[in-house]
C-alpha cells in the first residue's frame, strides 16, 4: 500500500527542514506508522525513493527503534511499567491482574482486536504515579484494579481516537489485515520484547 | 530549608502553557535581557553562576559552552529531553507545566553559544510534552521570539522538535545526536566531543531540559543572586523526583545542600505504611544505593558523591525494609541489558550474563560462588564499555552486594526469594 500523498508531503517538508535529508528519517518513519498503523516493508521503500537513501539505511534506523511497530496491532496499545520504581509499588501484580482480566499473554492482542498489551522494563517515567500504564500514550497511574477495570471497558467500546499517538489515521480499524499481507512481515526488533 | 521553587514558582497558575500568562508571570523578560547583551557576557554569567547541567553529570554549563572552537560556524545547540532513566520524571514535569520556560532557555543558550538553529530532542513516549512544546513553539514563533531578525535585535533562531522512537541509549549525548542525523543511536567515540565535532560534524552543545529552564531566571536576576542559593559547589535548586515507598512521591524542587532525610521525611510524608527504611537510591537506575545512616547527607553532587553514590539526573527511589534488594537490582541489570545497543561487547555480553544470574537467584537456582560471579563480570563491564550504559549497569548491583550480600545467600541457601511473600502482602 503506498503512502497517502500528505503523508509524501510531510515527508518532503520535514526533509527540507534539517540541515541533513537523512534526519528525516525517523519523521518520515512516525509520518508512515501514523497513516499506516505500523511501517510496513514497503513503506520503507518509499521514503528510501522520497528521501533518496538506500533502502537498508532506513530498515536499519527502523529497527533500532522500540516504539516502530513491524505489524498490526490492536485498535489501542497497553504498556505496563515493570521497572524498579513501578515493582515497588505492586506493578508485577497489575500485570497479573491485566493478564488475567484480557485473557491474553503479554505482546497478545484481545480477541475483539480492541487492546493489545505488553509490559516494558522501560521506563516510561511516571514513577512517582507508580504503579501505571501507557494507553495509546496517555499515562493513567496509581494503578488499582477497579481503574484498571474502567480503562478497559472504555477502550473496548472507542474508536482510535488518538490517532498520533497510536499511529492509526482516523475512521481506520485496527488489526485489519494489510494490504501487503503477502509481504514477509519482518521480525520484530529484539529491543520491543518486552523483558 | 524545605521546598525551594524557583522552576516550578508558577506551575500552581493556571493555563501556564499559554504564552500570554507565562509572559505575565516574567516570563520572556530573560530572554529579552539577554538580546541586549554580548553573548560571551552571557557565557561568563552562566560560568559565575556556577550553574551545573542537570542531565546527570553535573559538567558546568559555562565551562561546556565555552569549549566551543572559535569562529567555527553553523554551531547547534541540541535540548536533551530523552529522559528515559528509570526514577527520573522531572523534565516531563517541567516540559508539561512550563513549556515556554524550557523554550525560553533554549533561546537564551542558543544566542550565547551563537547558534542558529536548535534542537529539542524528546522520547517519543512524551505525547503530550511533544505537544505542549509544539504549541509553544508556535506561538513563541507568532510572538516574535523566535524566527528571523528576533525582536529586531538582528539575531535569527527556529527550533526544530525531534521526536525520538524509544531507546535509552539516545540520552547519552553522543547516542542522541547520532540519532538525530538519523541513524541508529549508537554511541561515539570521545574525543573529539561534541563541543569541537558535534551534529553534522559541527560545533555542538547538548545542554538538559532543567538545566536550559534555570537560564531565564539567571539571566533576570544575575549570576550572584543564583550562587547564593545552595552550596558552594552546586549552586541553586534541583527537582527530585521522588518514588518508590513513600507517602507522597512526586517532584520536589528544593535548594542544593537539603538533607536528604528532609526530602524523604517531611516533604515526602516518610516511609508508607509506617514501615521503616531499608535504603534509597539517588540519581536514577544507574546509581549506588545509599542507607538510612546516610539520611544527613545533602542533596547536591559533591556530598552525594561523597557518600558513595551519585546525584545523576535527580531520581530518589525509596525502599522499605520489605524490600527485596536482589530483586530490585534484577529489575535494574534487566533494563539495562535491554536498553544495551549491542556496540561493544562487555556491555552486550555483560549485562546479558549479569541478568541471567539474577534470574538464577531469583528463580533458586544460585550457588553461592555466583555473588563473586557477578562481582566480576561487574569489573569486566565497568571501565571497558564504550559508553556510560555499560559501566552504569553495574554501578547499582554491586553496592547492593557490598551492603547487602547477606540477601544474594538467602536466596541460595532458600531456594528462592525470601522477600516474595511479604512483599506480595505489601501490595494487598
Amino acid at each position: 500500500m503506498a503512502l497517502a500523498r500528505p503523508t509524501v508531503e510531510e515527508i518532503k517538508a520535514s526533509a527540507a527542514r534539517y540541515p541533513s535529508k537523512q534526519s528525516a528519517i525517523i519523521p518520515a518513519l512516525w509520518a508512515a506508522q501514523h497513516e499506516q498503523g505500523y511501517v510496513t516493508k514497503e513503506a520503507m521503500g518509499e521514503i528510501a525513493q522520497i528521501l533518496d537513501l538506500p533502502p537498508s539505511l532506513i530498515e536499519a534506523t527502523a529497527s533500532f527503534y522500540s516504539m516502530f511497530l513491524t505489524k498490526p496491532e490492536g485498535r489501542h496499545d497497553v504498556v505496563i511499567c515493570v521497572n524498579a520504581p513501578c515493582f515497588l509499588r505492586g506493578a508485577d501484580e497489575i500485570v497479573a491482574y491485566v493478564e488475567h482480566q484480557l485473557g491474553v499473554r503479554d505482546g497478545q492482542t484481545t480477541k475483539d482486536g480492541a487492546i493489545t498489551w505488553h509490559s516494558t522494563i522501560e521506563c516510561l517515567g511516571a514513577c512517582g504515579g507508580a504503579p501505571m500504564m501507557q494507553v495509546d500514550h496517555r499515562y493513567e497511574e496509581n494503578l488499582t484494579p477497579e481503574r484498571i477495570d474502567a480503562i478497559f471497558q472504555r477502550l473496548r467500546t472507542e474508536a482510535p481516537h488518538d490517532t498520533k499517538a497510536r499511529g492509526v489515521a482516523p475512521g481506520e480499524g485496527a488489526a485489519r489485515p494489510s494490504a501487503s499481507a503477502t509481504e514477509p512481515v519482518r521480525r520484530k526488533s529484539p529491543k520491543r520484547a518486552s523483558h | 530549608m524545605g521546598l525551594k521553587p524557583l522552576l516550578t514558582k508558577d506551575f500552581h497558575t493556571e493555563n501556564l502553557v499559554k504564552l500570554a500568562v507565562y509572559e505575565k508571570t516574567g516570563g520572556y523578560a530573560g530572554f529579552k535581557q539577554a538580546l541586549g547583551m554580548q553573548p560571551d557576557e552571557l557565557v561568563e554569567m552562566v560560568k559565575k553562576s556556577g550553574l551545573r547541567g542537570r542531565g546527570g553529570a553535573g559538567f558546568p554549563t559555562g565551562n561546556k559552552w565555552s569549549f566551543l572552537p572559535k569562529g567555527v560556524y553553523p554551531r547547534y545547540l541540541v535540548c536533551n529531553a530523552d529522559e528515559s532513566e528509570p526514577g527520573c520524571f522531572k523534565d516531563r514535569y517541567l516540559m508539561e507545566n512550563s513549556p515556554h520556560q524550557v523554550l525560553e532557555g533554549i533561546l537564551i543558550a542558543s544566542y550565547a553559544i551563537g547558534c542558529n538553529l536548535a534542537f529539542i530532542y524528546i522520547r517519543g513516549e512524551y505525547l503530550p510534552q511533544h505537544e505542549a512544546l509544539e504549541s509553544a513553539i508556535d506561538e513563541a514563533r507568532q510572538a516574535g521570539y523566535l524566527g528571523k531578525n528576533v525582536l529586531g535585535k538582528g539575531y535569527d533562531i527556529d527550533v526544530i522538535l525531534h521526536r525520538g522512537a524509544g531507546a535509552y541509549i539516545c540520552g547519552e549525548e553522543t547516542a542522541l545526536l547520532t540519532s538525530l542525523e538519523g541513524y541508529r543511536g549508537e554511541p561515539r567515540l570521545k574525543p573529539p566531543f561534541p563541543a569541537i565535532k558535534g551534529l553534522y560534524g559541527k560545533p555542538t552543545v547538548v545542554n538538559n531540559v532543567e538545566t536550559v529552564a534555570n537560564l531565564p531566571h539567571i539571566v533576570l536576576n544575575g549570576a550572584d543572586w543564583f550562587k547564593s542559593m545552595g552550596t558552594p559547589t552546586g549552586s541553586g535548586t534541583r527537582l527530585w523526583c521522588m518514588s518508590g515507598h513513600v507517602n507522597r512521591p512526586g517532584n520536589y524542587e528544593t535548594e542544593n545542600g537539603t538533607p536528604i532525610r528532609e526530602l524523604i521525611e517531611d516533604l515526602g510524608g516518610g516511609v508508607w505504611k509506617n514501615r521503616k527504611l531499608k535504603a534509597f537510591q539517588p540519581g536514577g537506575a544507574s546509581m549506588m544505593v545509599l542507607l538510612p545512616e546516610h539520611l544527613d547527607v545533602g542533596l547536591d553532587f559533591d556530598a552525594i558523591q561523597k557518600a558513595g553514590s551519585l546525584a545523576g539526573a535527580g531520581a530518589m527511589v525509596v525502599m522499605d525494609e520489605t524490600t527485596c534488594m536482589v530483586d530490585a537490582a534484577r529489575r535494574y541489570v534487566k533494563f539495562f541489558h535491554h536498553e544495551s545497543c549491542g556496540k561493544c561487547t562487555p556491555c552486550r555480553e555483560g549485562t546479558f550474563w549479569m541478568a541471567n544470574l539474577f534470574d538464577r537467584f531469583e528463580a533458586g537456582e544460585a550457588k553461592t560462588t555466583d555473588v563473586d560471579l557477578l562481582l566480576d563480570i561487574g569489573y569486566s563491564i565497568d571501565g571497558r564499555s564504550f559508553c556510560p550504559l555499560g559501566d552504569a549497569s553495574t554501578w547499582f548491583p554491586r553496592s547492593v552486594i557490598k551492603f547487602f550480600r547477606d540477601e544474594f545467600l538467602e536466596h541460595v541457601s532458600e531456594k528462592g526469594c525470601p522477600f516474595k511473600k511479604s512483599a506480595q502482602e505489601a501490595v494487598a
